[in-house]
Order: structure tokens, then C-alpha cells, then sequence
């Protein structure tokens, strides 16, 4: 019996899934049109009700931050969407936005409506123009069926393709024209965000979760997940897996679930590590398989569900490779405010190429552990942060790789093993 | 005097409570205590910005502690709050420690040929916070070093440590965004637009407040280490805002100025001018003897007994009057005022060698003398009015004032002007357009209220009936007046009775209590009644042969309406000079006395507002007497003693004087002329001085001067179009006395008018056209 709860994906291998047609078959815009004629105020209850989390990583009740807005201020508010996605390894909302553009603008009426906003604001990394396209038609069509326009207006934004402008302040501020960087909080959003007026920010996927709920009821959404973690929500697999793609089950489910719906690791081979929400998550190992993926399993085993971008890696992969790699993003994207992360990502990239080399000592394992603990908690927003995960924990359960690397004086895996051609021969 | 109720939080900062205002921020909170808490970026007067982190500290509120450091100077106060800082909390320790390392990782090992080098943030908190041993062992960014991002001012990226302190000034104090920060990650960095170069006013402030030596000043870069400087508190003698300075001198040379601490005037701000313009006084040949004219007409070096006896032999001869000019001390102004006086018992003389008028004259008497409107009150209008006065070109610090006052709570500016100017366009200003002689019409029809404030330049004089407008819009408003004169002298001045109709201290000559007040403290029987001449009329009875001798000290000949009077003055009468440098007046001097330059001596300015701006000397070492002195000696001379050998003498003396509470001089109304029509080729002209420009104290200064608005004149859109002018294309400004060529711009100006500036590159248009505001002009496409 399959785990699986397809609802936003439920329709994604119809050929025309992603026209209004297509959307409004399965009856697209209804939910819309039921919460227009509901109070603003029971529409943020029954979101509260639900208990939908912000499913861009930090798992916040998407009710709970609409109803942080000043109600009667005579002030405009804005809804934003964040999908800047841009993580390594994330992939859930470009293939949503692929596939179903419409149930993101539904969402979008729904929450404008709740927060009395008219205007919503949806932010697309610059590098997916087949995504932007697609929701740019969707948005036109959406105005040619005279669902937007009356009273609520979308407008698209395309980012210019800075990591950091997935972070919501940078991401606002952004918005206005200016360069991304995080603002000081407070104040927050809520209070003054885009232009300095009440602003939500939500994820692509939380806003899109917003039509079923009112259509099926908050306790249809409640009885999906877990106590804590409700609802189904998009597992994107990736990697050394033989069936890639978006798994679309209810909170809680494991990855020996996800693996055994979706054909397992590449053929003969074993799971060596694995990032349950993105790289910047600190990594989980075979050990873990069993960890339930909602807010609080994952969290207490150490680490965050973040955007659920499972990410495997088998045992072809060299650890500090990838660290490395992922490290360099880091240092790419940082955006220079703040010196932990700025500076930090700098150094802790010569001293990550070093030990991949094999030019490293033990003593710069320590000294990356201790560097790690002055940018941890150091910098101004979680990009920091996130930029340590990867190296204390492969540190954590792969000290001996590092130090194989030492001994070895390089890298003693063969970087072809782990590609996807390995073995087609030469 | 109702005081603000402000709620105190106490909180403990290391063990130890303090109370602080609500909303103080942690780091302000702990520094009360004397704990210093190392930061980059956190500036009092900007905005936190949170983005060095070198400031972490732990932080408890009610038991709960935050999970990790926090920044300290983002943070206000809380009732209930622990704050450990460095000294008490381990995790705080290594955090800074750490973010120190992080800071140097990628800084050069310059500090030996570094400007900032013994006065640098980085340097002393690498040493207070940091760690002795760097553990980098990478490569470090490079950048080319340095770049000039304005004539002035230098930059070296791989110094900075990108705390944006400079853009965040430029930005919130300056409201000139003419610095960022571009490209991101490592390479982020500060810079300027593409061929827009960082051309601020107030640029010299942020290689103030730059914590590490990424900013320089071109004029002081490798002149001198920090430790080799003699500091000495000052006070900017370049305008009527006030600014308290710092001036460092090494061996007897001023190497740079730097803006000092004064909350109540500049904060800790300063213009470029005020930093950047010094060599005056070293560029120039100084005078170093005196001189005297022999029998043949050259001007010959003399002792100082012979020239003393020179000057006081002419003076005695004939009828004399004084003139003095803007720009000297209280003290040397009390000196000039009180030896008129008493040494050559007349009331003929005025401080103003300007363009002026005799409404100007009663206004100063009616309503200036003694008046107490200060910042305090542009901080607490609800409307400021600004007449015949551009802020950020006369007086900058009076511009931030009101920029910060517009920016924090949106004060309402209303400017009456001919041109919009870039100023009052920043303070978001109301623009109320007139022809040049028609502001006073406009004056009458604002509303004030007794909130309000009427800011009035020494430019008001230029149209007669304006300040008779003034005063009646504050007598029927109540709004207050404050009048700010460009030179720094000018209110110390007035206050010294350097002007024909007052006396010391604000009392009207013709008021004979007044004379028996002042003559009882100079010890004379008794005091000239009669009014006395204005600069013009002593110039037109010099040359009429009723004035016979001209005691002139900083004076520019050139800087009135009519030069050629004042020149034939003092080729006509007999002329001692007291100057720093030779001038147009010592050609035509018969004895002329060297005198010490604002840094050589000790004395004080008052500020626009009144307030005492005193500066002691900062080169030690002069030779170089006050004119006070020198005054003092050739009274004695003619017999005449006024007593007066020493600064605090003078300062001893004026406070002996005590209040005027007699009746204050009163001022007769003036009615506005008709303004001119004009057509055709005919324009109202109308400028004012640019804060850069060719004034005599920015001698010398290359690199200032790089900096200075483009010289343009200015006309309408509407008469450009007429004229068939674009942007660009050079408009030829006549006179019958001359003309000057300058390029178009077309701009928000009153269609009769056009603009230039009065003292720029290429349009000095008092010497070139003899008038500078009111006159009509003709103009041609050239």
C-alpha cells in the first residue's frame, strides 16, 4: 500500500495540467471562490486550524504569520512569495510551478484576501525562465478568466540570481530595487516590510497548500502528518537514486519509506550520507533512515527538514568533495554585510581545497571545526549558519575520510565512480 | 521650560547595573558603565546596521537567554536584561575573538605605511580583542590600491572592512548616495557609479569615521603619523555654522583639520571646506614685516616702531574710518570697534564688506543683536522658512540640521529663491519661485506660526524690503529669526559694535545711556553720537574727501557692487592695512601691518546663533601678533590707549560690559521697488556663493577644489527655449561694465531670471559684471 498523498501533484502527468483548463477540471478556483465569501478572519483561523507550516525550511505556522498583521491600519499590505528557490539540492517549487502555476495564484487570492492585502508580489529566481515563462502565461490567464484584477492584483517578479535573496528581507529588499541583503530585524515583515508596510512572506509551496485546505477543511489537512507537523508536503529526491523526482506523502513518512516507493539507491550500490532539507542541513547518514522526516524528528536527530530536498549520496561519493563544493557555493553566494560570513566562507574554502588535496593537517581539522564554531551563530542571518552545516557534520561521521585524505596526501576515491556515466566504459 | 519625561530601564551589563534611557542600545548602555565593547560599524550618529559583528555579547531577558551572541549596538535596552559582555561571558570572548581573526584575514600588513596607522580601530582592537597570531596561512584578496573615488578622497579597498559606515553617512547624513556598496561575498566593495565621482560637500566625513585606513584625504595621505601630531581643539573659522574642529600640527604646519564633538552644533560632523581648506595660510606669501610707503611710493620694509608711528602719524592727520571684515575674531572685532572709538573718535564702521544695505543695518540692530535662536530650535520647528539663504552652499552644518530634521520627522522646509536649488530639493523642500527683487511680496503670504523659524541669509540685503518682510512676518507670526551671515566673524562682529549704528554689546549709538554704559568701561568722557557711515558710504566720502585716512583689516575691495569706489578709496585716502598676505588693499596701503592667521592665535568666533566658538592657538610658535595687539600698540601710539594688549584682556573686558537692557534700535520699513520687466535678450540676474569655490581661504587646495560644482548658468526651460538653447551651449552674460561666458542649464528657475555662481571658475561676476543679484543683464547664445 503506497504512503503517498498526491494533492498538489495529484494531477501533474495530465498532458495540460498546468492550463487554467486543466486546473479548474479538477476544480481549480473553487477554493478561491469559497474564501472571498468568507470572513478574512476565519480564513487565517481555518489556515491556524490546519496547521500548515511555512514549507520553505523554518516550519513556521503559515496562520499564526498572517494573523501578525495589523488589522484596520489603513496601511496597504502585500503578500510575497518567495520563489527564489535556490538551495542545493531543493527542488520542489520549479517543478510545481511547471506543473500547476495555478494552484500558486489561487493560493495567492485566498492569502491576499485573509491579510486584507491587494497586491501580491511573486519573487522567481532569474535563472528558471521556462518557470517564469510558465507563470507568466498563468498569471495573464488568471487575468483573462477575471480572477485576478478585481480588487487583487499579481505581479512577477524575476530575481537576477543571488542565493541570498531567498532569505526574506534580502528578498524584499530586493523587491524594491536595491541590492539583496538581509535587513536588520526588527521590524519584521509583519510590521514593516515591502515599502516599509505589513508584509507576509511565504514559500511557493506553503501558499499553493493554502486551496485544498479550504476546500477539504482543516481537519482533512489535520489528519495527514504528524502531532506536531500536519499535512502532506513535496519530498524531492535527488542524487544516487534510481527513480529521482517528487514524492508527495504526508509529514513523518521516513526515508526507507521514500526509497522503497521510488525503486532505492542506485543499483548496487549503499547509502553513505544524505541532507534530509538541502545542503545546508547538516547530513545525515544510513543510521538515519528511519528518522521520521516532519519538524520535530529531524530536528531531534540532529538536524533541520528544511525544504525536504533529500539528497543521496552513495558510497562512490567523497565526502570532502562534496563539502567542498557546496562550501564554494557558499562563498559565491554569501552576500558580504556581515564579516563571519563573508570572510568565513573565504577561508574556510582554501582550507577545505587544501584538505581535499591533501596538502591538510589534523591541525586544520580543528582549525575548521573551530572556524565553523566562530561563523555558527556569528553571522547576520542563517546563510552562515547553513554554510557550517555540511562541514561539522561530515566532520562528525566521516572524521576518518578527512584524515584518509591526510595520510593519503589527496583524494583516495576515484571522482568517476560517483558520476552517472561511471561504467559506461571509456 | 517644560522638561521631557524620558523612562529609564536599568539594566546589568557585567555585574553591574546601570539606567539607561529606553531605547539606548546595549553597547551605549555598557559604555556608561566604561565597559567598551569593540565594534566597526556601529556609529552614535547612523543607523545600526548589525553588519560587522565584532560587537557579540550574550544576552538574558527574564532568565530566558538568547541561543546564541547577539550584536550589541543592534539591540536596545529591556527591563530584565543580563548583558555579558567580553569581560564576563567566555562565549562572548571567543566570538569577538573570532571575528577579529575573520577581519584581519584578509587585511594587509600596510599599518607601517598606513595613514591610519596609531590611530586605527582596527590596529587597537586587534590588540585589545584579538589574538597575537594569525592562523591564515591562505591567500588574501587582492585589490589595485588605491582608487580615487573623488579628487579628494582615496580609496583602498583591500583595507576596508566593509562596515559600511561611510555609505551608510552618505546616505542618512549627507543625503548624498554617491558611495555604495557593490558586488557581493568577498568581493563586495565600496564604489562609486560609473564616472560619478564621490563629489559630496560633506565627503571628508566619512574618511573620518572609516574605523581602518580603506578612506584617505589625497591632501594628507603619507604626511604625517598620527603620534607626531600636535592636537589642538579649534574652531572652523570658514562660516557661520559653528564647528568645533581639531587642528593637528606637526614642527609649526597645520597637516589637517579634523570635526570635532559639539552635540548642541555639529555633532561630529564638518563640510569639506572646513577639513580640507588650510593651506591659506601657508600657500600664500604672508606678510612677515611691516611696510611702510616712502617718499616715492614704495612700499618699503619697516621695524615695528617706525610702522607704528607711520600709521599713527596718518591717522591723527585726518578725518579716519574703519573697515573690517567678516572674517575676524570677536575679540579682534571688539578691538577694531572699541579703537574706532576711542582712538579715532568716530562711529564710521561696518564689518560688512559685502554687498549690504542700510535696512540690513537697522534690521541687524532691530532684530539680530542678541538673539537666542539656536539649533535647538531648527531641531523643534514645525516649519523652517528660508529667505535669501541656501543651507547647503552658506552654511553646511545648518543644512545637516535640517536634513536630519527632515528625514527623522519630515520637517516642512519652504525656501523663497529664484532657482531650486540641489539643497532644498535634498530637504525635500517647498520651492517657492519669485523674479530675483520679488522675494518680499512672497515673504508677506507665508504662514507661519510661533513654532516656526525664519532662517535669513546675509543675501536678504540684496533686495530691499525683504527683511522689513521678515520682521513683520515674525512680529505677526511670532516665528522666530535666526540670521546666519556666511563669514564667521560677521555675529561677533555685530555683538562688538563693529557697524556704525551699535555700540558693544548690542547698545544703539544714539542712545546716550548706552554711550555712558560703553564709556564708563573704556574710561573715556565721552563717545561720537552720530550715527556712523556704512562700508559704501565710507567709500563715497573717502572719495568725496570727508574721510582722509582708512584703517582696513581682511578686507576684499572687490567684494562690493561698486569695486571701483572702494579701490579709488584707497588709492585716495591714507590706508593701513592689517592683513596676513598681500592683498588689492596693500597696493594701495601706506603703512602695512602683518597680523597672525586664525591658527596662530587664540580667540573665538560667534556662531550664527551667538554661541562662543573659542580656539586656542595651534601652532605654538608664531611670531605673529592679533590684530587686537597690533590695534592696541598703535592706539598707544597716537596717545590713545584702549588697553586692550591681549586676547583675555578683550574677553576680561566685554564681560565686564554686562547686558543691555535699555530699548533696542528699531527699524524703519522699506517697501519693495516694482522688479525690473525684462524680454528678449534681457535676464534678472541672480547667484549666490558656492561652498567651493574661489574664495580666498581655499587657496591652494587642489584637491578640494577638484570637488566644486560645475560652473553653469542657469535659465528656464521656457527661455531656453526662445533663446534656442540646450544644455550646454554657452550663454554670453554682459554688463556695460563686462561679461562672462559660461555653459547652459536648464533648470526649475524663475523665467525673468538666470543664474550664475558669484564666485566660481570662470564667473566671478561681481569683479566681471559689477553686480551679482537684481540687476538686469543681457544675454546671447555664444
Amino acid at each position: 500500500m503506497t504512503k503517498l498523498t498526491p494533492v498538489l501533484s495529484a494531477h501533474w502527468d495530465e498532458k495540460d495540467s498546468f492550463t487554467i483548463e486543466g486546473y479548474k477540471r479538477h476544480g481549480g478556483y473553487n477554493a478561491s471562490a469559497k474564501a472571498l465569501a468568507m470572513n478574512p478572519d476565519a480564513v487565517i483561523q481555518l489556515v491556524k486550524d490546519s496547521g500548515l507550516r511555512g514549507r520553505g525550511g523554518a516550519g513556521f505556522p503559515t496562520g499564526m504569520k498572517w494573523g501578525f498583521i495589523p488589522q484596520g491600519d489603513n496601511k496597504d499590505h502585500y503578500l510575497v512569495v518567495n520563489a527564489d528557490e535556490s538551495e542545493p539540492g531543493t527542488c520542489k517549487d520549479m517543478p510545481l510551478l511547471m506543473a500547476n502555476p495555478h494552484v500558486l495564484i489561487e493560493g495567492c487570492i485566498i492569502a491576499c484576501h485573509a491579510i486584507r492585502a491587494k497586491h501580491a508580489f511573486i519573487y522567481i529566481r532569474g535563472e528558471v525562465t521556462h518557470v517564469a515563462r510558465r507563470l507568466n502565461q498563468a498569471i495573464e490567464d488568471a487575468y483573462k478568466a477575471g480572477l485576478l484584477g478585481n480588487g487583487i492584483d499579481v505581479v512577477l517578479h524575476i530575481g537576477a540570481g543571488a542565493y541570498i535573496c531567498g532569505e526574506e528581507t534580502a528578498l524584499l529588499d530586493s523587491l524594491e530595487g536595491f541590492r539583496g541583503q538581509p535587513r536588520l530585524r526588527p521590524p519584521f515583515p509583519a510590521i514593516a516590510g515591502l515599502y516599509a508596510r505589513p508584509t507576509v512572506v511565504n514559500n511557493v509551496e506553503s501558499i499553493a497548500s493554502v486551496p485544498a485546505i479550504i476546500a477539504n477543511g482543516a481537519e482533512w489537512y489535520q489528519s495527514m502528518g504528524t502531532e506536531k507537523s500536519k499535512g502532506a508536503t513535496l519530498y524531492s529526491l535527488s542524487g544516487h537514486v534510481n527513480n529521482p523526482g517528487q514524492f508527495e506523502a504526508p509529514l513523518g513518512i521516513t526515508l526507507r519509506e521514500i526509497l522503497e516507493l521510488s525503486g532505492g539507491i542506485r543499483t548496487g550500490h549503499t547509502l553513505k550520507f544524505w541532507t534530509p532539507g538541502g545542503s545546508s542541513t547538516p547530513l545525515f547518514t544510513a543510521e538515519h533512515l528511519d528518522v521520521p522526516l516532519d519538524y520535530e524528528g529531524v530536528s531531534a536527530a540532529g538536524s533541520m527538514l528544511g525544504t525536504k530536498a533529500l539528497q543521496i549520496f552513495d558510497e562512490t561519493t567523497c565526502v570532502v568533495r562534496a563539502v567542498l563544493r557546496w562550501t564554494e557555493f557558499y562563498k559565491h553566494e554569501s552576500c558580504g554585510k556581515c564579516t563571519p560570513c563573508r570572510e568565513g566562507t573565504w577561508w574556510l574554502v582554501q582550507l577545505l581545497r587544501d584538505l581535499e588535496a591533501g596538502k591538510g593537517t589534523e591541525a586544520d581539522l580543528a582549525k575548521l571545526l573551530d572556524l565553523c564554531d566562530n561563523i555558527m551563530g556569528r553571522s547576520f542571518c542563517a546563510l552562515g549558519d547553513g554554510a557550517t552545516s555540511p562541514i561539522t557534520s561530515s566532520i562528525k561521521y566521516f572524521r576518518d575520510e578527512y584524515i584518509a585524505h591526510i595520510t593519503h596526501g589527496g583524494c583516495p576515491f576515484d571522482p568517476v565512480a560517483s558520476t552517472l556515466f561511471a561504467g559506461a566504459g571509456a | 521650560m517644560t522638561t521631557e519625561v524620558v523612562d529609564m530601564i536599568t539594566v546589568v551589563v557585567d555585574g553591574f547595573e546601570v539606567s539607561v534611557p529606553k531605547g539606548t542600545l546595549v553597547i551605549r548602555a555598557a559604555e556608561k558603565l566604561g565597559i567598551q565593547i569593540p565594534r566597526f560599524c556601529d556609529h552614535p550618529l547612523l543607523d545600526p546596521v548589525g553588519a560587522c559583528r565584532q560587537c557579540l555579547v550574550d544576552i538574558e531577558i527574564n532568565g530566558r537567554a538568547f541561543p546564541k551572541p547577539q550584536a550589541s549596538c543592534t539591540i536596545p535596552v529591556e527591563p530584565g536584561m543580563i548583558v555579558k559582555t567580553q569581560l564576563t561571558s567566555p562565549v562572548a570572548e571567543k566570538a569577538q575573538r573570532g571575528v577579529m581573526e575573520l577581519l584581519l584575514i584578509n587585511h594587509p600588513l600596510d599599518c607601517p605605511v598606513c595613514d591610519k596607522g596609531g590611530e586605527c580601530p582596527l590596529q587597537n582592537q586587534a590588540m585589545s580583542n584579538g589574538q597575537g597570531e594569525t592562523r591564515f596561512e591562505g591567500v588574501k584578496r587582492t585589490f589595485q590600491k588605491p582608487i580615487n573615488i573623488s579628487s579628494q578622497v582615496l580609496l583602498d579597498r583591500e583595507r576596508c572592512v566593509l562596515c559600511a559606515r561611510c555609505t551608510r553617512f552618505s546616505e542618512q547624513i549627507a543625503s548624498d548616495p554617491f558611495i555604495t556598496l557593490n558586488e557581493r561575498g568577498a568581493l563586495q566593495q565600496v564604489g562609486i557609479y560609473e564616472n560619478k565621482p564621490f563629489e559630496s560637500y560633506f565627503s571628508g566625513n566619512t574618511v573620518q569615521i572609516c574605523p581602518v585606513g580603506a578612506l584617505t584625504g589625497a591632501a594628507y595621505r603619507f604626511r604625517a603619523r598620527p603620534f607626531d601630531l600636535v592636537s589642538t581643539p579649534s574652531a572652523c573659522e570658514h562660516c557661520a555654522s559653528g564647528c568645533d574642529m581639531r587642528t593637528d600640527v606637526r614642527r609649526g604646519k597645520t597637516l589637517r583639520r579634523l570635526a570635532g564633538d559639539d552635540s548642541t552644533v555639529n555633532e561630529e560632523w564638518n563640510c569639506d571646506k572646513g577639513r580640507w581648506a588650510f593651506k591659506y595660510v601657508t600657500s600664500v606669501e604672508r606678510l612677515t614685516t611691516p611696510m611702510v610707503r616712502n617718499s616715492s611710493g614704495e612700499l618699503v620694509a619697516a621695524s615695528w616702531p617706525e610702522a607704528l608711528a607711520a600709521a599713527a602719524k596718518g591717522l591723527k592727520a585726518s578725518k579716519a574710518a574703519v573697515l573690517v571684515g567678516g572674517r575676524a575674531t570677536y575679540e579682534d572685532a571688539y578691538g577694531y570697534s572699541k579703537f574706532a572709538r576711542v582712538a579715532l573718535g568716530t562711529n564710521d564702521i561696518d564689518f560688512r564688506s559685502r554687498l549690504s544695505s542700510n535696512e540690513e543695518r537697522e534690521f541687524l540692530a532691530a532684530r539680530v543683536v542678541g538673539s537666542t535662536t539656536t539649533y535647538l530650535d531648527i531641531d523643534r520647528a514645525d516649519h523652517v522658512l528660508l529667505v535669501g539663504f541656501e543651507p547647503e552652499e552658506e552654511s553646511p552644518i545648518v543644512f545637516l540640521r535640517l536634513n536630519k530634521q527632515v528625514r527623522k520627522r519630515a520637517l516642512k522646509v519652504t525656501a523663497i529663491a529664484t532657482k531650486l536649488s540641489i539643497g532644498v530639493e535634498k530637504l525635500k523642500g517647498e520651492f517657492v519661485k519669485v523674479a530675483p527683487g520679488a522675494e518680499a511680496a512672497a515673504i508677506t503670504s507665508q504662514s507661519l506660526n510661533a513654532k516656526s523659524v525664519i532662517l535669513v541669509g546675509e543675501r536678504a540685503a540684496e533686495s530691499a524690503g525683504v527683511l522689513s518682510a521678515v520682521a513683520a512676518l515674525a512680529d505677526s507670526s511670532s516665528a522666530k529669526i535666526a540670521w546666519i551671515p556666511r563669514r564667521a566673524g560677521e555675529r561677533g562682529a555685530l555683538e562688538a559694535g563693529a557697524i556704525g549704528n551699535l555700540l558693544p554689546g548690542g547698545r544703539p549709538v544714539t542712545d546716550a545711556s548706552a554711550r555712558v554704559d560703553i564709556a564708563a568701561v573704556w574710561g573715556t568722557d565721552s563717545l561720537p553720537s552720530a550715527e556712523g557711515k556704512s562700508t559704501q558710504e565710507i567709500y563715497a566720502a573717502t572719495n568725496a574727501g570727508e574721510i582722509g585716512a582708512l584703517v582696513v583689516g581682511g578686507v576684499d575691495p572687490l567684494d562690493g557692487e561698486n569695486s571701483q569706489s572702494a579701490l579709488a578709496a584707497l588709492e585716495k585716502a591714507f590706508v593701513v592695512s592689517l592683513e596676513i598676505a598681500s592683498s588689492a588693499v596693500t597696493q594701495h596701503a601706506d603703512v602695512v601691518l602683518p597680523v597672525a592667521a586664525v591658527t596662530e592665535k587664540s580667540g573665538s568666533f560667534l556662531n550664527w546663533e551667538g554661541r562662543p566658538r573659542s580656539f586656542d592657538a595651534a601652532v605654538q610658535d608664531s611670531l605673529n601678533r592679533s590684530d587686537l595687539r597690533i590695534l592696541s600698540m598703535i592706539a598707544e601710539e597716537m596717545g590713545t590707549s584702549i588697553n586692550l594688549g591681549t586676547v583675555s584682556a578683550a574677553i576680561k573686558e566685554i564681560a565686564s560690559l554686562g547686558k543691555w537692557d535699555g530699548a533696542r534700535a528699531s527699524m524703519s520699513k522699506v517697501s519693495a521697488p516694482a522688479v525690473p520687466t525684462v524680454s528678449g535678450d534681457q535676464f534678472i540676474l541672480t547667484s549666490w556663493r558656492r561652498l567651493l569655490d574661489l574664495g580666498t581661504l581655499q587657496q591652494g587646495e587642489e584637491n578640494l577644489a577638484g570637488t566644486a560644482r560645475a560652473t553653469v548658468a542657469v535659465i528656464s526651460p521656457k527661455r531656453a527655449g526662445a533663446l534656442g538653447v540646450v544644455d550646454g551651449d554657452k550663454l554670453k552674460i554682459s554688463t556695460s561694465l563686462g561679461s562672462v561666458t559660461l555653459s547652459a542649464l536648464v533648470e526649475d528657475i524663475h523665467d525673468d531670471a538666470l543664474w550664475a555662481p558669484r564666485n566660481s571658475r570662470g564667473s566671478q561676476l561681481l569683479v566681471n559684471l559689477g553686480v551679482a543679484h537684481g540687476a538686469v543683464v543681457s544675454v546671447v547664445k555664444a
